[in-house]
């Protein structure tokens, strides 16, 4: 079957098998491994993207669901060359180890803080529950998402004066 | 790697056309709402369907309506969208109560009230919630529309009363201005299922237990609720001996197994003990309710 999926703000106009996971189609298909596949069964997160602006589990969507539907993924939180600041802030409080996690982690930060501009700790830990992570011990993920909204303006550009001090 | 084995895939445009392909094809059809049973269940073989029909896109199924003292909810209402709903908490906290211990936030973004409902895990939290709120359930197909309480909408584990060539519309539930309710559930890890978990309505008239309904998930209960314990509270004074004694019946009463969520006894003590704590929680909310 023919799909038009809107992915990043581009086009995708593919021929698929109605089997075809969302996940592999982001990856396999057009290419964009930022997302990554992890426990194929919805407990990792590791595969979170955005479907229509609320993150879903995209190893647990098919790809004939998001027919017509927008999806946004990792590769496009940087905008202009300047990275979002939860890029920033898991650069800045070591939000990472070996990065497996990172792009469902990331994905699910920036829908949070766009609902929740100023979360609490225990906001933060909530949202990314679904999530798993076997190097952090997820407190340097929340510290990056802290920061990333101490450091955030209320559009969700970089303050560049906050980031000077 | 796990994926679905080959299968079609349709899209229904209304509630009746929905109707119309599952009569049209059969049986061997699937209504796919959220996919977070189904799609799981079919990378495993559990559920071979041959086609799927994709009701994501009916949003006259989506909704949080009251209709004078009748909360109906939509089937295509999304777990996250009942946990953020001013209306439910205000009417019902016993389901934000549950829907905050249902899986986790990104698979609540997608998984549906109807999805749960006819998905009918023994361990479903929404099925114990529904069972204490003496819920209706709106079922449509090719021979028109019914609706049955949730007494009996489970046929077994997994199993319904919702024919193959039907759908699930709506829940509904008689809301009142003093009924008090809470939720509580024991889970191995944050977002799974339960091990035990006990849900609690309640509402007062003169000192006495006007309404209760006393819902049980993943413990074996008939219908999900604990129904000699509830027969014993009505109009009965609320009191903590009364509670201790209901607990103690609700335990009894059902008849969980032992498995990898652990022995059978060891649920049996959890019921007792979060029977209690919710039927505390029920009448601390209904209380503040009255004042």
């Amino acid at each position: 079957m023919r799909v038009n999926i809107e992915v990043n703000g581009v086009n995708y106009s593919e021929e698929i098998e109605p089997r075809l996971l969302l996940v592999h189609f982001i990856r396999d298909q057009i290419g964009l491994t930022g997302t990554h596949w992890g426990c194929d069964t919805s407990n990792c997160g590791t595969c979170v993207l955005w479907l229509d602006d609320l993150p879903v589990k995209s190893c647990t969507v098919l790809t004939a669901m998001a027919d017509g539907h927008r999806v946004r993924t990792v590769e496009d939180l940087e905008q202009g060359g300047e990275l979002d600041p939860v890029q920033k802030g898991f650069m800045q409080e070591h939000g990472l180890q070996c990065g497996f996690c990172t792009p469902g982690m990331l994905m699910t930060a920036r829908a949070l803080l766009d609902r929740n501009p100023n979360p609490s700790d225990l906001e933060i830990r909530e949202a990314i529950s679904g999530q798993i992570c076997r190097c952090t011990g997820y407190e340097n993920i929340v510290r990056a998402i802290r920061w990333a909204a101490a450091n955030s303006s209320s559009n969700g550009a970089l303050d560049v004066a906050e980031v000077a001090q | 790697m796990q994926v679905p084995a080959p299968v079609e895939y349709e899209r229904a445009l209304s509630v009746d056309d929905a109707i119309e392909r599952l009569t049209r094809l059969g049986p061997e059809a699937r209504l796919v709402a959220g996919g977070h049973s189904l799609l799981p269940m079919m990378k495993l073989r559990l559920a071979r369907p041959e086609c799927l029909i994709d009701i994501n896109g009916l949003a006259d199924l989506s909704f949080i309506r009251r209709d004078g003292n009748v909360l109906r909810i939509g089937a295509m209402t999304r777990h996250s969208e009942l946990l953020a709903s001013q209306v439910i908490s205000e009417v019902a906290k016993i389901i934000p109560d549950a829907e905050a211990v249902i899986a986790d936030p990104i698979v609540r973004n997608r998984g549906t009230v109807g999805g749960s409902m006819c998905q009918a895990d023994p361990a479903e939290d929404l099925s114990a919630v529904f069972a204490a709120l003496d819920a209706m359930v709106e079922i449509r197909g090719p021979r028109g529309t019914r609706v049955v309480s949730v007494n009996g909408f489970h046929t077994g584990p997994y199993s319904t009363v919702v024919e193959p060539d039907e759908i699930l519309t709506e829940v509904s539930f008689v809301t009142q201005k003093n009924l008090g309710s809470a939720y509580e559930k024991v889970e191995r890890r944050v977002g799974d299922w339960a091990i035990a978990a006990a849900g609690a309505v309640i509402a007062l008239q003169d000192g006495k237990i006007q309404r209760v309904g006393i819902g049980l998930a993943a413990v074996g209960a008939p219908d999900f609720r604990a129904s000699r314990a509830e027969a014993y509270l009505l109009g009965k004074d609320a009191t903590p001996d009364l509670f201790d004694e209901a607990a103690r019946m609700a335990s009894a009463e059902c008849n969980p197994n032992s498995d990898q969520r652990g022995p059978s006894a060891y649920k049996r003590h959890l019921v007792e003990v979060l029977t209690r704590r919710a039927l505390d929680g029920a009448l601390s909310n209904s209380k503040g309710k009255a004042n």
